[in-house]
């Protein structure tokens, strides 16, 4: 199978890397890039576990071919602590006890990122809409929807 | 997986690539790419098509045309497709809006497709290279269609004669148990003068309950004047059975959904 050339920015660095064609943004991004915060979990656009930021909007890497990425801005989890700080999501999650097992945390932290940069202060039913692409099987989501709220709250006390 | 994707800048050059056995059409990925993970080896090579046209939406009076690459997000964020937003939202999560394109919701088999249960309403017109035709026969002959779609047109429904629900079991987004679409003409006094009703998961595809639309007219939207339309609402159905209901299930709650969505 012929490979073909990828080139995107990741989470501000550019990447570049030879794809077999046919090769899934989330295969391109885990097992060729080392970037495992996106998780494989279905792989059938169900589970939202794979989410990712292309171009400022979410999408399932799973159901993306890496090709039609080139010379997109990519997102992922992996790219929101600065400098050892955590991203105020990471942080309310974590202390919320937002998360169980983790896997689908990065999914949740990306459709909430996406929420939060156009909406700053979402009311618990956009919070909801936000995150109803995104299945999680341990926390019951009601301590996911509160980080996700709390993480609005600190970030708008941060602005003000 | 081996698959081999194929850029085009060209309908046209597609469509003969297309052609080809084993080939399939790129739009948002949500079916085709999602087939792929699945280990359906009936698709071994992939095409797709950058032309911006197919990307565009026209509304000029009360027409409308969709470039077949539309995303449901894109159909929800636009102020004159208010009465389409609540179709376009019913359709994934958030990420799968983002994606998920008109032209492929045409292709998607029930429990997928609540977008174009809302076209088949709308009686809307699918185009292709070779012309254009009306939905209702495109989504007859869509399992042997070789023609990449490349619009689809429809007058703009007035948000108050054009009702769609989708009913599922999770909150607040699951797969349908099923979708109504229904696009009402009434009289000052609230009497039916057109009806044209589509239905999601009653069939593989979308289909008309025809019956129920000829028994609706003439009627006020009342739980007495409405009853004969919902009894023959099942009338020619042939459900799905699938994780989230049978066929049984499905046949026996269409009429309660259809009551409460004309009532409303």
């Amino acid at each position: 199978m012929a490979k073909v050339p990828v080139q995107f920015t990741l989470n501000g660095s550019e990447k570049a890397e030879f794809v077999e064609s046919g090769t899934t943004l989330l295969h391109a991004l885990r097992d060729k890039i080392g970037d495992t915060s996106p998780k494989g979990g279905c792989h059938q656009g169900t589970c939202g576990a794979c989410s990712v930021i292309i171009d400022g909007e979410l999408r399932l890497s799973c159901l993306t071919l890496a090709e039609t990425c080139n010379g997109t801005d990519i997102k992922t989890t992996a790219g929101l602590a600065e400098g050892g700080v955590l991203h105020p999501l990471q942080r309310a999650f974590l202390d919320a006890f937002a998360t169980q097992c983790g896997f689908c945390t990065p999914g949740m932290i990306m459709a909430a990122k996406v929420l939060l940069d156009r909406t700053p202060n979402p009311s618990r039913e956009e919070v909801i809409e936000a995150l109803s692409g995104n299945i999680c099987r341990c926390t019951g989501y009601e301590p996911i929807i509160q980080a996700v709220l709390t993480a609005a709250r600190a970030n708008s006390q941060n602005a003000a | 997986m081996s698959l081999a994707l194929r850029t085009f800048s060209s309908v046209k050059d597609a469509n003969t690539a297309l052609q080809v056995s084993g080939t399939r059409y790129l739009g948002g990925g949500t079916l085709v790419i999602r087939a792929a993970n699945e280990g359906d080896v009936s698709v071994s090579s992939l095409i797709r098509v950058t032309d911006p046209g197919l990307s565009q939406i026209a509304v000029s009076d009360d027409k409308v045309w969709l470039g077949a690459s539309v995303t449901m997000a894109a159909i929800a964020r636009r102020p004159e497709l208010a009465a389409l937003a609540p179709a376009a939202r019913a359709v994934g999560g958030p990420a799968i809006r983002n994606m998920a394109t008109v032209g492929g919701n045409l292709f998607a088999t029930a429990p997928y497709g609540d977008f174009a249960v809302a076209l088949l309403a709308l009686d809307a017109t699918v185009a292709t290279e070779d012309g254009e035709m009306p939905i209702e026969t495109f989504l007859a002959g869509r399992d042997t269609s070789r023609a990449i779609v490349t619009a689809v047109g429809f007058s703009l429904p007035k948000a108050e004669s054009f009702r769609f629900l989708k009913v599922s079991r999770i909150k607040p987004k699951g797969i349908s148990v099923l979708s109504i679409a229904a696009h009402l003409q009434r009289t000052v006094d609230g009497s039916v003068t057109s009806a044209r009703i589509a239905l999601g998961c009653m069939a593989d595809r979308p289909m008309r309950a025809k019956a129920a639309e000829k028994a609706l007219l003439g009627c006020k939207l009342t739980p007495q004047e409405i009853a004969p339309a919902l009894a023959a609402a099942v009338e020619g159905i042939a459900p799905i059975t699938d994780p989230i209901a049978s066929a049984w299930y499905r046949a026996e709650v269409l009429p309660v959904h259809l009551g409460r969505l004309l009532l409303t």
